[in-house]
């Protein structure tokens, strides 16, 4: 890649850099800036990491699953969004793939994932 | 409108100030050198000659080196010319990218990438044969009927065909300058761009 692209996205290097590392099977709590009218606020969405899609790109987005109510609700986030305030990785966890689609199928008890030390 | 001459860079991509997510072109926008100023009284229409590209003195023809000269600069490989509206240059002057500012609709002239010998699909957009069923044989990309037998009995001037393409001059309009790194002489501008890397664009307010 040529010298001047990496000039022009070096400022998303150190943004990536700035955020803890997770993987798939982390629960992080991601703090989004939310647009109402003229106000801005921040709500936070706490949940399990199922996936991070094109890492090391500008376009890397991580989905995150979190069940409300019995619902389940999944997240789809640009790392590099400006709208992202901040990620707080809250517990790492111990799967086996990159993509733990399997956890859409289940439930409960079955939906836990074993903490990684 | 004036403009630059500059160097396709490459592609990325980045987030915009309002969120956005959008593919942009890098490009090299100068520094350019004013090699000749044209104006009304001496050749009957107002211009300004930039140069741009270091080229060596050996490869440059005596009459081309003479006219550098005139502007006291080295020889430069591209040479275009700017309307001159509302700005005035003068012989020698330095063009850079700082004459663009963020949020600008600019465009952009290039020469497309040369794609060869392509068929009427690739070339003019045909849809081809729908399927490959119903007693089509090998035909499923050719372009069908050119024209009619009794009348007119010939096939129209301009009929699109199968034929080179590519390479041709091509202009894209109302690009967005998102980006001026001064320093550098950089430009960061919405979408994409014509030509290959490192290609020489024009590129125009």
């Amino acid at each position: 890649m040529s010298e001047l692209i990496k000039f022009l996205e070096q400022e998303s290097t150190e943004k990536r850099a700035s955020f803890p590392k997770f993987q798939a099977g982390d629960t992080i709590n991601v703090h989004v800036k939310i647009r109402e009218g003229n106000k801005e606020r921040i709500q936070q969405f706490q949940g399990v990491v199922i996936q991070r899609k094109n890492p090391n790109t500008n376009g890397e987005t991580f989905t995150v699953r979190k069940v409300s109510n019995q619902i389940g609700l999944e997240r789809i986030f640009p790392l590099l969004s400006p709208s992202i305030e901040k990620i707080e990785l809250v517990r790492r966890g111990k799967v086996r793939r990159a993509r733990i689609y399997y956890l859409r199928g289940l439930q409960g008890k079955a939906a836990r994932i074993k903490e990684r030390r | 409108m004036p403009g630059i001459i500059g160097k396709k860079i490459g592609m990325t991509s980045l987030f915009t100030a309002d969120g956005k997510y959008t593919p942009v072109t890098l490009i090299q926008a100068g520094p350019c050198v004013v090699t000749q100023v044209k104006t009304v009284e001496t050749d009957g229409y107002a211009a300004v000659q930039l140069g741009y590209g270091e080229k060596k003195l050996k490869r440059t023809t005596k009459a081309e080196a003479g006219h550098f000269q005139k502007a006291s600069t080295s020889p430069k490989k591209k040479v275009a010319e700017f309307d001159v509206e509302g700005v005035s240059f003068n012989l020698g002057d330095t063009v850079d990218a700082s004459l663009f500012v963020e949020g600008e609709f600019i465009d952009v002239v290039g020469t497309s990438k040369g794609k060869g010998f392509q068929g009427v699909v690739k070339r003019h957009n045909f849809a081809g044969v729908g399927g490959q069923t119903h007693g089509q044989h090998n035909r499923a990309r050719h372009p069908g009927s050119i024209g009619a037998a009794s009348w007119p009995s010939r096939v129209f001037k301009g009929m699109r065909m199968a034929g080179r393409m590519g390479g041709n001059r091509v202009k894209i309009q109302n690009l967005i300058v998102l980006r001026v790194i001064a320093e550098k002489n950089l430009l960061v501008v919405s979408g994409s761009v014509p030509g290959a890397k490192n290609s020489y664009v024009l590129i125009e307010k």
